[in-house]
């Protein structure tokens, strides 16, 4: 073990890096294809179907317990998914604008794959009890990168729309720009509360999530151990709405519309181009998930108010051993945590999937413009003035009448708006 | 008569989206827990209720003789012309048939082109056809999918009959009135 920790710190950097981006990668694109079989089993059982249950390499089925059960599970039927997508012809018609249309895939692929480097996926104890994120690089401006990088992903889907020269790839592709841009305000709006309140004037400031689930892992029943999503509900809120959009899922798969516009902007690709976008959604939705989890939902931590170090500090305690605070076990433990929460995530988008009909297409621009915006403004208005009130110390009855004001403001904007029909 | 139907406006809690979400999500994990409703079709199959309308088949009577006269009115009623009878008389072996007027040389129904409709059953004066509990026919080649009479045979088996009508007419015709 010694060993193997000596070796990998006399390694220099940069092969360093690059094993721990193409260990990563080699954890994100199974899950990625774990997802879509997840999917397909969910889904079918949500509608009261087994899903698939058949495929199985013939020598399999001697395998006692296990083969019978991977083939009820679906497993090869996956692998054959990913084989049929790497073999079959890769048609490219005669009608597109070849350069753009090769291009839109790989395009697709970078932000998505670029995206996971800043986000913390768990954490150890190093040296001193002090907590080490794991993640690719700890940028300072974690957020901001997720921000600035997954927007581009919406150009991949303007140029698959585009190079197709095909009617309903243009309208997928005019559909996602539209719709990419007006939810990123919202998303970009609501996430501010909460930086405001770690970044509160005195401290230093940063935006790396790190530092969020820092400021969400108090011990016993302080303010900062609740997780954000207790006390900054609407902005949790505008998120994930936002977050739905911004990864194409139903209800708000305008760009790709199955129902009105065959594939949408993907319509004219196949094999393994297909594969890519579909790779780039999967992942974009683990990455979503994954920043909602660490910016409300507390990150690795297990539970409100009980964060990884005591978690860890108490499983020392009970069971005495000394693996239990190795950098490795707590590592691990941490990913652990960390992953079950975005694969219960997941699971929360196929339960809105199935759930939800989906909207319209000026429904979804009217509830992105109309009430995600005006209620991100109002939102980050009010913990700017509540953030404002508790460092000037006011007292609670000024905290108590922002939050009357608050409400007061969210029922007339409910109330009064009543000339166009409901969404 | 057309009629407006009344539609009342969304209440606030309806309004704020949020709460029926929660519930259609609700119903959804409901369904998800519940158990299938589908079958797993080779292995399981489904019952056939009576009166079930698959493919035509002949069968024969409890005594293991041919019902099938020949008497063609399948053959003529059969909408999409699947059916093709080659009539014949009763071979001279089979002396527990002589008294029966004809029997089918050959009995081919294409099965590509029959459309179950059962006009051959209802119209059949000898109830030698029915369309039995078999559903499922496929095969490899055109000529697979043409039943021939050993085949139709096979498929129906021996059903049920409560009139024996041949024994009643060979019994009246011992006793010397033909009709």
């Amino acid at each position: 073990m010694n060993t193997i920790v000596h070796l990998w710190n006399s390694l220099p950097l940069v092969p360093q890096m690059i094993i721990k981006g193409l260990a990563v990668i080699g954890v994100m694109f199974p899950i990625g294809g774990a997802c879509s079989l997840i999917e397909r089993k969910v889904s079918a059982k949500m509608q009261g179907r087994p899903g698939p249950n058949r495929a199985m390499p013939f020598w399999f089925a001697w395998v006692p317990v296990l083969g019978p059960f991977l083939q009820r599970l679906g497993l090869f039927h996956l692998m054959a998914d990913g084989a049929k997508m790497f073999f079959k012809e890769d048609s490219l018609p005669g009608h597109v604008n070849k350069f753009y249309f090769l291009l839109a895939p790989v395009v697709a692929m970078i932000p998505a794959l670029t995206t996971v480097t800043v986000v913390p996926f768990g954490a150890y104890l190093g040296d001193g009890g002090q907590l080490v994120p794991l993640v690719l690089a700890n940028l300072d401006v974690g957020i901001l990168a997720v921000f600035a990088v997954s927007s581009l992903g919406v150009y991949s889907l303007i140029l698959a729309g585009w190079a197709s020269n095909s009617k309903y790839p243009f309208l997928g592709g005019v559909r996602a720009s539209a719709q990419l841009i007006s939810y990123e305000l919202s998303m970009t709006l609501s996430v501010l509360p909460v930086f405001l309140w770690i970044n509160a004037p005195g401290g230093t400031g940063s935006l790396s999530f790190f530092h969020v689930v820092q400021a969400q892992s108090g011990t016993g029943l302080s303010w900062d151990g609740a997780w954000f999503i207790f006390y900054m509900p609407v902005s949790a809120v505008v998120f994930l709405v936002s977050l739905f959009a911004e990864t194409n899922r139903l209800p708000f798969d305008m760009a790709e519309g199955e129902a009105d516009l065959v594939g949408g902007f993907h319509t004219e690709y196949g094999s393994m181009k297909w594969g890519l976008f579909f790779v780039a959604e999967y992942s974009h939705m683990m990455v979503g998930s994954g920043m909602f989890i660490l910016l409300f939902l507390g990150g690795w931590n297990p539970l409100p108010w009980l964060p990884l170090a005591s978690l860890v500090g108490w499983l020392h305690h009970v069971t005495g051993w000394a693996f239990t605070v190795a950098p490795v076990f707590v590592g691990v433990l941490s990913i652990a945590i960390f992953l079950g929460k975005v694969l219960g995530f997941i699971f929360g988008f196929m339960v809105v999937r199935w759930t939800v009909p989906r909207f319209r297409y000026d429904q979804v621009m009217k509830l992105g413009w109309q009430k995600l915006l005006p209620l991100a403004i109002g939102n980050l208005i009010f913990y700017a003035l509540m953030i404002a009130a508790i460092q000037l110390n006011l007292g609670w009855p000024t905290y108590l009448a922002l939050t009357a004001g608050a409400i007061a403001a969210l029922a007339i904007g409910l109330i009064v708006p009543r000339r166009q029909r409901a969404l | 008569m057309p009629y407006v139907i009344e539609r009342k406006p969304l209440t606030l809690l309806e309004r704020l989206y949020i709460p029926q979400i929660i519930a259609g999500m609700r119903v959804t994990l409901k369904h998800f827990v519940s158990p299938n409703v589908t079958m797993e079709y080779p292995e399981q199959r489904p019952a056939i209720p009576a009166g079930y309308r698959g493919v035509p088949t002949l069968v024969m009577d409890p005594n293991g003789r041919e019902k099938c006269v020949s008497c063609q009115l399948c053959e003529f009623v059969c909408p999409p012309k699947a059916i093709r009878i080659t009539p014949g008389e009763i071979p001279a072996d089979q002396p527990d048939r002589a008294h029966v007027e004809k029997g089918p040389k050959a009995f081919d129904i294409d099965m590509l082109r029959c459309i179950y409709c059962g006009l051959c059953q209802e119209v059949c004066p000898e109830e030698a056809i029915f369309l039995q509990n078999q559903y499922s026919m496929t095969g490899f080649t055109r000529a697979e999918m043409v039943n021939d009479k050993a085949r139709l045979y096979e498929l129906g088996g021996t059903l049920p009959d409560e009139h024996f009508k041949w024994d009643k007419k060979k019994a009246a015709a011992e006793h010397g009135n033909a009709h």
